[in-house]
């Protein structure tokens, strides 16, 4: 191996590493505020990537009719809650408020979305035209998916929720399996061009994912550190009793962070799209390797996930480079001495704590 | 604003099928400080819990004249309620400055427009916690723990403040503080529901007092009758000197 084989490997690993960062913060961010081990992280980039190519196909998204059905089954869920709390305090003084938010959220919102889809000749539009529909489609299915099946079980173990976890991913991959059938798709490069560093190109479309996934996490540090909102995320994720006693709520701080999971993993759908070719089932392998990542972070730490997931982008690559049959074997070996080495240097952490 | 702040009727909680408060009333004016005293494992930290919607009890709890049944926790707090819990909860890998601020979330999703406003008020009643602004809350004297629980529930401007023994582990001198600063509260306008062991500085803060003994109310009354009352006297405050002083 010469040094400008390397080199495009290298640049093969850190493109890929930097969309395994963002599902690794996506994980790590699920876990620390809800405690859920959100394996399906995975199917909102299959669903970013396969929306995205339908759109440029010229065919109707079918993730637009899911949105629709989602948002039905969640405007249910908020009815029969409405009505056993009205049996509980016996008027209906705010509850119609929460019906009709419910209403705008969960069935005006995902109509209006599909009206666009259905409506809108999107194969002609420009690429932000069809990531931002894209976005629309798939990002609201990440609170729609913690509304349905998550919401109601808050006080369940981490044991339980995972899962529940399993299960949704299961039905997920499924659901896409029906929508989009089971032949791949690619989508257009965001750019042709390439950069010339001495012996090293560095193409457009690698400069795009990463440039795009820094820019990205600069803005969830800056949301974070900043602003009151990502202070009160983090405050649910440090202590929920706490957080809940200065009347942020659980289950708001819960969709919340599903809708910022859902926005990096459609986000990193339609950035992975142009390089490699998505099945409806693809995501799982995807955001498996954004999940190792996370557990080097010991589900708890954003930097050391985000490096974590990086390298495990580098080793993948060069893998494949070496030992192409063996790469999905190597990188989930990787797995078993990182367990280990968590399991001995971070003593015992409950996880209730 | 109606007089009364608080109207708890017959209020029973339970843990599991054990029932730790069997029937509690207690109620708080406007602008009151009402203390609720009693021995360990009387069930004084199990109501103010129930109150706040942290258990589940059985009976009324009336706010602002209000039923709050079947409302939960966050919408207590946003009604103007706040409990500075016995085990405190604060967000101990995060800065003093951040605990503070958290504190004023239920104001920031009223839109109130300076949800941060009461700040300057909380420094000014605990100079300590300015110096500490950057530090992180999990590093915290147990003193300060206190002060920082107490002013985060000050930033959210409740109109009723509940405190758990808000003077548990603390030094005598720090815990006289404690007392001269929720007197001080007074001129807020808040209303204070005050749980306490150190029978003696809470009835010499309160208005009105209440004893809780194995989850059944024994005796009310004003404050001041209350610590003359012989039995108070015998069972708490002769305790409470010799701790005290
Ligand atoms: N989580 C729990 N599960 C079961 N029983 C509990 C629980 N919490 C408290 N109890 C019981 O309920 C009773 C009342 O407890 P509580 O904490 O309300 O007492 P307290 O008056 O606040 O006492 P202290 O002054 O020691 O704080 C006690 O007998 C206690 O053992
Ligand atoms: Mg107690």
């Amino acid at each position: 191996m010469d040094f400008s084989i390397a080199a495009i490997l290298a640049q093969d690993g850190v493109s890929t590493g930097a969309i395994y960062a963002l599902l690794a913060l996506a994980t790590v961010l699920l876990f620390s505020v809800t405690r859920i081990i959100f394996l399906p992280q995975g199917e909102f980039v299959a669903f970013g990537a396969l929306t995205m190519a339908a759109m440029q196909s010229g065919k109707f998204a079918g993730t637009a009719n899911l949105l629709l059905v989602f948002g039905m089954v969640a405007f249910l869920m908020e009815l029969y809650d409405a009505v056993k709390q009205f049996r509980v305090v016996g008027h209906t003084a705010g509850l119609s408020k929460t019906l009709l938010i419910a209403a705008g959220k969960y069935l005006i919102f995902p109509l209006v979305v599909f009206a666009v889809a259905k409506t809108v000749p999107t194969a002609h539009m420009p690429m932000l035209v069809q990531a931002a529909l894209t976005l629309a489609i798939v990002v609201p299915m990440g609170p729609l998916i913690y509304r349905v099946a998550f919401q109601s079980l808050a006080e369940a173990s981490v044991l339980v929720l995972l899962i529940v976890s399993v299960g949704v991913h299961f039905a997920l991959v499924g659901i896409g399996l029906v929508i989009f059938g089971a032949e791949g798709s690619r989508t257009t490069p965001f750019s042709d061009a390439s950069y010339q560093f001495g012996t090293v190109t560095v193409t457009g479309q690698s400069a795009a994912i990463v440039g795009v996934s820094i820019l990205l996490i600069g803005i969830l540090y800056v949301f974070f550190e900043r602003t009151l909102v990502g202070k009160a995320l983090r405050a649910t994720a440090v202590n929920r009793l706490g957080a809940r006693l200065m009347g942020i709520g659980t289950a708001q701080a819960g969709r919340l962070a599903f809708t910022l999971a859902a926005g990096m993993g459609a986000l990193s759908g339609i950035l992975i799209a142009p390089i490699t070719t998505v099945y409806y089932d693809t995501g799982f392998l995807i955001g498996l390797k954004g999940f190792v990542g996370a557990i080097i972070g010991g589900l708890a730490s954003y930097p050391v996930a985000a490096v974590g997931a990086l390298l495990v982008g580098l080793l993948e690559s060069y893998s494949s480079f070496w030992a192409s049959g063996f790469k999905e074997v190597i990188v989930f070996t990787l797995v078993i001495p990182v367990l280990l080495w968590r399991s001995f240097s971070s003593g015992h952490q409950d996880e209730e704590e | 604003m109606p007089d009364l702040v608080l109207d708890v009727h017959d209020l029973h909680v339970g843990y599991g099928k054990v029932e730790a408060l069997h029937g509690a009333s207690i109620q708080i004016r406007s602008g009151q400080i009402v203390t609720v005293i009693g021995p360990n494992g009387a069930g004084k930290s199990t109501m103010l819990n129930a109150i706040m919607g942290c258990l589940p009890g059985r009976g009324e709890v009336r706010f602002l004249g209000q039923s709050l049944a079947g409302l939960d926790v966050e919408q207590r707090v946003a009604r103007g309620m706040s409990l500075v819990p016995e085990t405190r909860e604060l967000f101990n890998s995060m800065s003093v400055a951040d605990n503070l601020l958290l504190g004023s979330y239920r104001r920031y999703r009223a839109r109130e427009p300076r949800h941060d406003d009461q700040m300057d008020y909380v420094f000014q009643l605990f100079p300590r916690l300015m110096e500490r602004y950057k530090q992180e809350a999990g590093t915290l004297s147990g003193g300060e723990r206190q002060m920082l629980a107490v002013g985060r529930a000050l930033m959210a401007k409740p109109t009723l403040l509940m405190l758990d023994e808000p003077s548990l582990g603390l030094a005598p001198l720090i815990v006289k503080d404690i007392f001269r600063i929720i007197d001080r509260l007074r001129e807020t306008g808040v209303s204070t529901l005050l749980i306490e062991q150190n029978a003696r500085a809470a009835l010499d803060v309160a208005d009105y007092g209440y004893v809780l003994e194995t989850g059944d109310m024994v005796l009310e009354g004003q404050a001041s009758d209350l610590a003359k009352n012989p039995k108070v006297i015998e069972t708490y405050l002769g305790l409470a000197k010799k701790h005290n002083d």
